[in-house]
């Protein structure tokens, strides 16, 4: 804990917070691609620490926020056919187009809250006489222990274990949130521990072909006031580098042994965003020659395709197109008791984040 | 020839009100709380009580039934002490209800009633009534308790929500979070193991030697166990409609159960607690209060954590450790842990 605390020290963040006061001269939007890193901007109070000219805009990063509401239909409708469906804790609230895994299994559905995919493994491996489904969701971070997973149930000869896979990439995504007209993002924090496994090497042609500052950030109140620090240094001189404040923690290859995993099981592929549309090679799909793990061929639940709902703006937040009190249902008929969109279930979610900080009087 | 199992066991004839059942009762509960009121073995139990009496029920449904620091009995004696001690009585008495699921293991539910006789004592409170029901496998999980208690309200308690004013303080009686994530460390696939125990405790002394000393002075006690600090204190704020305010930096956490919620992504205010309660007190006996708890084995990380203000009316804010200021909102459903 002696580790974190460094990072969580009022000197230290007020060091680089005066410096970001002192450096400033213009506006500027800046980026936080992750929703963990949202989290740590509102839980401990720093958006309002920032000066007025720094703007934070709340991107996609958040894995429950961006899994199309369809993924949600297809584990519901897995569960209601007397599949074990298995899920880290915060999908299950989620709404899909008629309920959430929650109501799924209050309705009788076999859900298992679990806190890896290697445990879904065992729940397959102790149930031979059912189909057990690992609802596969998140970034890169979660790719390596996911892909371990088939393996090892490759290995024992599984025929019970699949995965329902809505994994998806950071880079495609923050290249979408660029390319779009409407976009005001001027500098990206890029998520640390995304990096961690992926190392640097997609952010340099990033960076170059939008002239674009891309800071790789921590999580911890001092990681991000550096990171922001950074970024409005970078932006104030008028120079766009990848710069890396994260480097107790991310190598500038990435863990080459989580990456060999992902390789070996996954590969690059299409896939949709809630709220942004499909966006090409931003997701991973499974190799085929691990068809007999894709929980989608062996059910048959792939035609399972959902509009999304209308009302929710999910896809201009994640953009940071707009603020989520921009949204005519912020905090009226949408809050976390009962969300509309995503982005107001996850508490990682902007919608959510907002809805209680902004709260405050 | 299964009688040998069949008799380690709990099944429908233990519930069937036949001789199973009686031989079940008289082996097993009423042996092991034997007392003048419960040897009567009347429908209900008469006791005598005197001046005003605090009342309060509630269901035990825990999963695991046995954990790191107790088990659902110590649980359900101390959940239910508790509850009174935070109306600012001693307990006196108990009721106890088991819904036992067909097929717990006989052994399991002899060391469940022992641990509620060792509870009941340590707290002082009697069992005088109870009952006990046996449902079929798959209609239960193992065993559910349901408690009863009754309490004598403490002559010098005057607790009561309206007494609470600005510049009252906000006392918490010891580390938070340790019950949820003992609970949460035993549950199947865990990540790491981790030797958190649960703080289960009855806290009915603690309280009559705070109110001993500081009588109505005591403004406020609760016990913050499902939904954690974050729970109580809203409730109060918006019952209230006073503002709260709390420092993060005050906050008594004990280094692995912090750990514990950096890795699940759970924040230690919205965990559970069984073995510390919230008090808010008149400013002015702050120091010899925590002074005097700090005495005490069950209240040695007494801390002040914040205070009542006038600012932010129904509203808790904490005061981060970096500086900033963040409302803390009311927890939603149970905590789950985070994908990433
Ligand atoms: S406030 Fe609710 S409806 Fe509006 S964008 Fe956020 S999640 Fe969607």
């Amino acid at each position: 804990m002696k580790y974190l605390n460094e990072y969580r020290n009022l000197e230290a963040t007020n060091r680089w917070l005066n410096l970001i006061h002192k450096t400033i001269t213009r506006n500027w939007n800046i980026m936080e691609v992750c929703g963990g890193q949202t989290h740590s901007l509102v839980r401990n109070g720093i958006l309002e620490l920032l000066p007025e000219k720094v703007r934070m805009i709340h991107g996609p990063g958040c894995p429950v926020c961006v899994t199309p509401l369809n993924l949600i239909d297809k584990a519901v409708e897995l569960l209601e056919n007397n599949v074990i469906v298995c899920s880290f804790g915060d999908m299950v609230r989620v709404p899909g187009s008629k309920k959430s895994l929650m109501q799924a299994k209050a309705n009788g559905g076999d859900l298992r809250i679990l806190y890896s995919p290697l445990e879904a493994v065992d729940v397959a491996r102790e149930n031979p006489q059912k189909q057990v489904v690992f609802f596969a969701v998140g970034f890169e971070t979660t790719a390596p222990a996911n892909a371990l997973s088939v393996l090892q149930a490759k290995e024992k000869g599984l025929k019970n274990y699949s995965l329902l896979v809505s994994h998806v990439l950071v880079p495609p995504a923050m290249e979408a949130i660029l390319k779009d007209e409407l976009c005001k993002v001027n500098a990206f924090l890029g998520a640390g521990h995304v990096c961690t496994i992926m190392g640097l090497g997609e952010y340099y042609p990033l960076s170059a072909k939008y002239k674009i500052p891309i800071i790789i950030t921590g999580f911890e109140p001092v990681d991000l006031v550096q990171g922001i620090y950074m970024a409005v240094n970078q932006l104030e001189k008028g120079i766009f580098e990848v710069e890396n404040q994260y480097a107790r923690v991310v190598k500038k290859e990435g863990n080459l042994a989580a990456k060999n995993l992902i390789n070996i099981v996954f590969r690059v592929g299409s896939r949709q965003w809630r709220g942004i549309g499909e966006i090409p090679d931003s997701g991973y799909v499974l190799q085929d020659e691990f068809n007999e793990f894709d929980a989608e061929l062996k059910f048959g639940i792939r035609h399972i395709q959902v509009p999304e709902n209308k009302t929710c703006i999910a896809g201009e937040i994640l953009k940071g197109i707009k603020k989520p009190y921009e949204c005519n249902q912020f905090g009226k008929n949408c809050s976390p008791v009962n969300p509309l969109g995503a982005p107001m279930v996850s508490s990682e979610g902007a919608c959510a984040a907002y809805y209680h900080f902004t709260n405050t009087v | 020839m299964n009688n040998r199992a069949e008799n380690k066991t709990i099944n429908l004839s233990h519930g069937s009100g036949g001789l199973m059942m009686r031989k079940l009762l008289n082996d097993v509960i009423f042996k092991a709380f034997d007392n003048k009121y419960l040897n009567r073995k009347h429908d209900g139990a008469l006791v005598k009580l005197t001046g005003e009496i605090a009342v309060s029920t509630d269901s035990f449904v825990i999963s695991p039934i046995f954990f790191k620091g107790g088990d659902i009995g110590e649980l359900a004696v101390n959940g239910t002490v508790n509850d009174i001690a935070m109306c600012g009585a001693i307990p006196r008495f108990l009721s106890l209800s088991f819904i036992v699921e067909e097929g717990l293991g006989l052994e399991s539910l002899i060391r469940i009633v022992n641990s509620v006789k060792t509870a009941a004592k340590n707290s002082g409170v009697r069992i005088i009534t109870g009952d006990t029901k046996v449902v079929e496998k798959g209609k239960g999980d193992k065993i559910f308790i349901n408690t009863t208690g009754i309490g004598e309200v403490h002559p010098k308690a005057n607790i009561s929500s309206e007494k609470i004013k600005p510049g009252d303080k906000i006392i918490v009686s010891g580390c938070i979070a340790q019950h949820g994530m003992a609970i949460m460390s035993q549950r199947k696939g865990m990540e790491f193991e981790a030797d958190i125990k649960s703080d289960t405790t009855n806290l009915n002394f603690l309280v009559k030697d705070i109110l001993d000393a500081f009588g109505s002075k005591i403004h406020l006690l609760r016990d913050p166990t499902r939904g954690g600090l974050a729970a109580v204190l809203h409730e109060i704020a918006e019952d209230t409609q006073t503002g709260i305010t709390i420092y993060e930096n005050k906050l008594p956490l004990e280094k692995q159960v912090a750990a514990a919620c950096e890795i699940l992504g759970i924040d230690p205010i919205f965990v559970a607690n069984e073995g510390i309660f919230v008090a808010i007190v008149d400013s002015d006996i702050t120091d010899d209060l925590v002074e005097l708890m700090i005495q005490k084995e069950k209240g040695k990380n007494t801390v002040c954590i914040g205070e009542i203000s006038q600012d932010h009316p129904g509203k808790v804010v904490m005061h981060s450790s970096i500086g900033g200021k963040r409302i803390v909102s009311p927890p939603i459903g149970e905590q789950l842990p985070r994908i990433c």
